[in-house]
């Protein structure tokens, strides 16, 4: 077939999901909305972040929900120059997993620098948080290199 | 369920129940020779079948492929516009984005002559009459408005002849048609 004749066509495939988020997840993100992080205690005392309702390895209820630090360490990172349209994230930025302080596991966030030479494995960062919060993942703006949150 | 244990700053407060996660995707669809040769025809209000070059089933809309047997498919047939029901759903719940008045009837139209049918929706035929087995013609858009495009039928209603028996209907007539060793 000759390219020039070849069919094409735009597609958009869009799903306007709203989902349910049971007692565990619902306390999490009623506490994005109050500005604190919440974990959940596994029977070994170690905790998850974000909390699950049941345990990844025993699968065993978990009920003892916790509140864990506002900073953590960078314990991996990418870095995103060019985010998508769907990105919540409008200028280059670092992906990263953060382990929260009192967490024992680490969770994909931004790390919101100006570019990757200010990114490294191990730095300090804390939570940057949007004004108007209402319960959402994106109650967290990204994360900053913890000096500069508190200067 | 287990009880679970929140810390005390947000014991009290109207606890989060839902989230908004809405997933969107835009990608540009290249339709393959098949579903090319398919929608060129299509915009000529013709229906193209294709014929398996194992066993001569006709399997629309063609998509290059017998499936069964990864057999290329390069010859084509002209299909009739009317068929009958294989089977068909009753929708009474409405979902976002899709605008048509409920209750509506999506069904798995089996073309004359076809072994293998495609969804579509049925009209003029309200839900409490529509019939496994029950003939139906195609309702086209004005010629004006016909395109390459798999709007250009715009629903399936009922031709009025009498039902094809339930046991020749849909994949069902699989037994009846052919050899009764079809996996399709």
């Amino acid at each position: 077939m000759n390219p020039e004749e070849r069919l094409s066509a735009p597609i958009v495939l869009e799903y306007p999901f709203t989902r349910t988020t049971g007692p565990v997840i619902g306390a999490f993100m009623t506490g994005l909305r109050e500005k604190i992080i919440l974990g959940i205690k596994r029977d070994d005392g170690t905790v998850l972040v974000p909390p699950t309702e049941y345990d990844p390895v025993t699968s065993k209820a978990l009920t003892e929900m916790v509140e864990v630090g506002q900073t953590g360490e960078v314990t991996t990172w990418t870095w995103v120059e060019n985010p998508r349209d769907q990105s919540p994230w409008d200028s280059p930025h670092a992906l990263a997993m953060i382990l929260l302080d009192g967490s024992d596991t680490p969770f994909l966030h931004a790390v919101l620098v100006e570019e990757p030479d200010h990114m490294k494995t191990g730095m300090r960062v804390s939570i940057k948080w949007k004004k108007e919060t209402e319960g959402h993942i994106q109650d967290i703006e990204g994360f900053v290199p913890e000096k500069e949150n508190h200067a | 369920m287990p009880e679970i244990n929140v810390p005390s700053s947000i014991k009290d407060l109207e606890q989060v129940q839902s989230v908004r996660t809405p997933i969107r995707m835009e990608y540009t669809f290249t339709p393959g020779v098949a579903a090319q040769t398919y929608l060129r025809e299509f915009a000529n209000k013709k229906i193209l079948g294709a014929v398996s070059p194992v066993d001569g089933a006709v399997l629309v809309p063609p998509r290059g492929a017998d499936p069964r047997y990864g057999a290329l498919c390069d010859e084509f047939v002209e299909m009739p516009h009317t068929g009958h029901i294989g089977s068909f759903c009753v929708t009474n719940v409405p979902i976002p984005g899709r605008e048509l008045e409920l209750p509506y009837i999506s069904a798995w139209i089996f073309l004359d002559g076809a072994d293998i049918g495609f969804l579509n929706l049925v009209a003029e035929c309200p839900p409490e009459e529509c019939r496994i087995g029950m003939r139906v013609e195609a309702v086209w858009k004005p010629d004006d408005e016909i395109g390459m495009t798999a709007e250009n039928i715009l629903y399936w209603r009922p031709t009025g002849e009498p039902d094809l028996p339930f046991d020749e209907a849909g994949v069902r007539g699989w037994h009846v048609r052919g050899d009764g060793e079809s996996d399709a």
